[in-house]
């Protein structure tokens, strides 16, 4: 039971962090870059919902709702001055220019908000007991869960189904073959950029929700592990994202329960070393075949 | 004169400019301490410069020359900084002299590095790009989680380890070396500004001449076109695995050098935002070029320093200043100005062009 128990909260984790690696996976898959700023967005939507509840006073989904609003602008805003002026450039220079957005970011928060922790506050307490009080998940692990599980689905029919998502598939594809049939590549970027921001501002909310503490580094930590998700799964694959997020949250879940919760970061990088060196393009990547 | 000649030959000229901007920035350095016109502040950065542009070289090696993008130069950089910690308690009880355990120290911490760089270049040099970059991040935060769970003790009868927990029980006269997350403590120093100088001059000479070897022709070709490489008989994989032990051994003087400045130091010290600072030098200094490495280190350590005056605003504005250049240096249109002005220039000096 107690391994039940430890598998729901894992997945809970891990919907989070399935939340986090789509939005890296969606920008590396059409922008081939390794969006280093991420975690911060997820830290400034994080404070967002935080001053909207306890300064403003408003309820728990409508401050949700402001820190999409606000994560998308911003970071549809730093696409548009940091990264669009570099698209012809190498692809270290514009990993540079992350690091540097994400300290600014960083420094900023610290400068506007202060360096203390912030104590989010509760949200929905409580949980469903099981096998008469045995087994209790908490109502937060079920939301994050179940929301996770939307933004999947609806991520996936806006992919498959929609003239954007074809637009975006085409993109991932052959940026060059794309501009001739007509798409704008330039808007197609900024919307993927626009879609990552805005789940990293719904994982904000459910990651304090869990863990409820709010700082300048807030998203550092949870960034590199949903990034290591998104390879875990293969970067740029949605499905593989979500699968990476949700097994690397069970695993380092796992990890804390029965082997150390010291080691847990050694355990899931290890793990990921091992998946990577029996699938080198990830769990569910494309295999890219070389040419000469 | 013809030596002073040869040095400025078209092949030797970049390594020349080089050794010359070092030995400059040392004497300048040196006359300033004399005369008393540096402040303390920046006297205690020296050491920690030379360290961090010796780490950031063999990243150079690595990202510029072999191209392969490394996220984890500050893991081999803690290898030898805890490896020279041990050495140089053990070597303290022997009575060893403090230039004598120094230099034992960033070998021992050099050879320890490159031997772990060695183990871990056989998997990761089976990937590909960014595949390869995660995997030495990944291997950067594993050796960071390891060693932040380390506890090293020194008593007569000899060292003593313990992992995860402390359960280390020493004789009397013993003392803790390295405490877990508290990291290396009681360390007695021992590195100073000439020996970072002098390390400095051993790491350009040892990229320069792997550069421009036969081995260093090879990584080059490798990088350019793995395939075209490979049917000229270049062996890829052995290339690589040379590249990346190489800037690993460097990262593990340079982590020696730097650990044996402080009388403690945690882990977390090396963490991937050191890594990734790594990474900022060598790219800002420009790919493959050792001299711009150099001086951006010097100039990316000491910035956050100089801009004290801004106080809170410091690391905003060294954040700000960080997308600029990057964005001023990709410019396209700043850059094909900045080629026509170049061709212009030389062609004033040389023989008129044939048009």
């Amino acid at each position: 039971m107690a391994f039940l128990s430890y598998l729901i909260s894992g997945l809970g984790l891990g919907s989070v962090y399935a939340i986090i690696a789509l939005g890296y996976s969606m920008v590396y898959g059409i922008a081939k870059m390794l969006n280093f700023a991420h975690g911060d967005v997820i830290m400034v939507g994080a404070y967002v919902s935080f001053f909207a509840m306890t300064l403003a006073g408003l309820p728990f989904v409508v401050s949700a709702l402001a820190a999409v609003v606000i994560c998308t602008m911003l970071g549809m805003t730093i696409e548009r001055l940091a990264y669009k002026p570099l698209r012809q450039a190498s692809s270290l220079a514009v990993l540079i220019t992350a690091i540097g957005v994400s300290y600014f970011l960083q420094n900023a928060a610290q400068l506007l908000w202060g360096s203390d922790t912030k104590i989010y506050p509760t949200i929905l307490a409580g949980a469903v007991s099981l096998f008469g009080g045995q087994l209790s998940i908490s109502y937060l692990t079920i939301v994050t869960i179940l929301t996770c599980i939307l933004i999947m689905v609806v991520l996936i029919l806006f992919i498959n189904k929609t003239k954007t998502g074809k637009a975006m598939r085409a993109c991932s594809e052959d940026k060059g073959a794309a501009t001739l049939m007509g798409i704008n590549v330039n808007q197609i970027i900024s919307i993927t950029f626009a879609i990552g921001s805005g789940l990293a501002a719904i994982a904000a909310v459910l990651l304090c929700a869990t863990y409820p503490s709010v700082y300048p580094t807030l998203g550092s930590m949870p960034g590199i592990r949903a990034f290591t998700a998104a390879v875990f799964g293969g970067i740029g694959s949605i499905p593989g994202a979500f699968l990476g997020g949700l097994l690397l949250g069970v695993i380092e879940t796992m990890a804390k329960a029965y082997i150390s919760t010291q080691l847990s970061d050694a355990i899931v990088f290890a793990v990921l070393i091992v998946v990577l060196l029996i699938k080198p393009t990830g769990l569910l990547g494309r295999k890219i075949s070389e040419k000469v | 004169m013809k030596f002073i000649k040869a040095l400025w030959n078209p092949k030797l000229r970049s390594r020349t400019i080089s050794y010359l901007v070092v030995v400059a920035a040392y004497i300048l350095l040196q006359a300033m301490m004399a005369t008393g016109n540096l402040s303390r502040l920046f006297t205690s950065l020296l050491v920690p410069v030379t360290a961090y542009t010796v780490a950031a070289i063999g990243l150079n090696l690595n990202v510029g020359i072999s191209g392969e993008l490394n996220l984890g130069q500050a893991g081999f950089m803690s290898i030898g900084a805890f490896t020279a910690v041990v050495v140089s308690a053990l070597l303290e009880g022997a009575g060893v002299g403090a230039l004598l355990r120094l230099v034992i120290c960033i070998a021992a911490g050099a050879l320890m590095a490159a031997v772990m760089g060695w183990l871990i270049s056989i998997p990761v040099l089976k990937l590909r790009g960014d595949y390869l970059a995660i995997v030495t991040l990944a291997f950067g935060q594993i050796i960071m989680s390891l060693l932040n769970n380390v506890y090293v003790g020194l008593d007569p009868k000899g060292l003593h380890f313990a992992f995860v927990t402390n359960t280390i029980q020493m004789e009397p006269g013993g003392k803790l070396l390295i405490s877990g997350p508290m990291g290396a403590t009681g360390v007695s120093t021992a590195s100073t500004f000439t020996a970072g100088f002098l390390l400095i001059l051993i790491a350009l000479a040892v990229v320069y001449n792997l550069m421009y070897s036969r081995n260093g022709r090879a990584i080059m070709a490798s990088r350019d076109n793995r395939i075209a490489a490979e049917s000229v008989g270049i062996k890829v994989s052995q290339a690589k695995t040379l590249a990346f032990v190489t800037a690993s051994c460097l990262a593990g003087a340079a982590g020696a050098l730097y650990a044996l400045n402080y009388s403690s130091f945690a882990a977390t010290k090396f963490d991937f935002n050191n890594s990734i600072l790594l990474l900022v030098y060598v790219v800002l200094g420009g790919l493959g070029n050792m001299t711009g490495t150099v001086i951006a280190t010097a100039l990316l350590v000491v910035l956050p320093e100089m801009l004290r005056f801004l106080q809170n605003y410091r690391m905003l504005i060294y954040a700000i200043v960080l997308i600029v250049i990057m964005l001023v240096s990709n410019n396209e249109y700043l850059r094909l100005k900045m080629q026509q002005l170049k061709t212009k220039l030389t062609r004033k000096k040389g023989a008129p062009a044939n048009e």
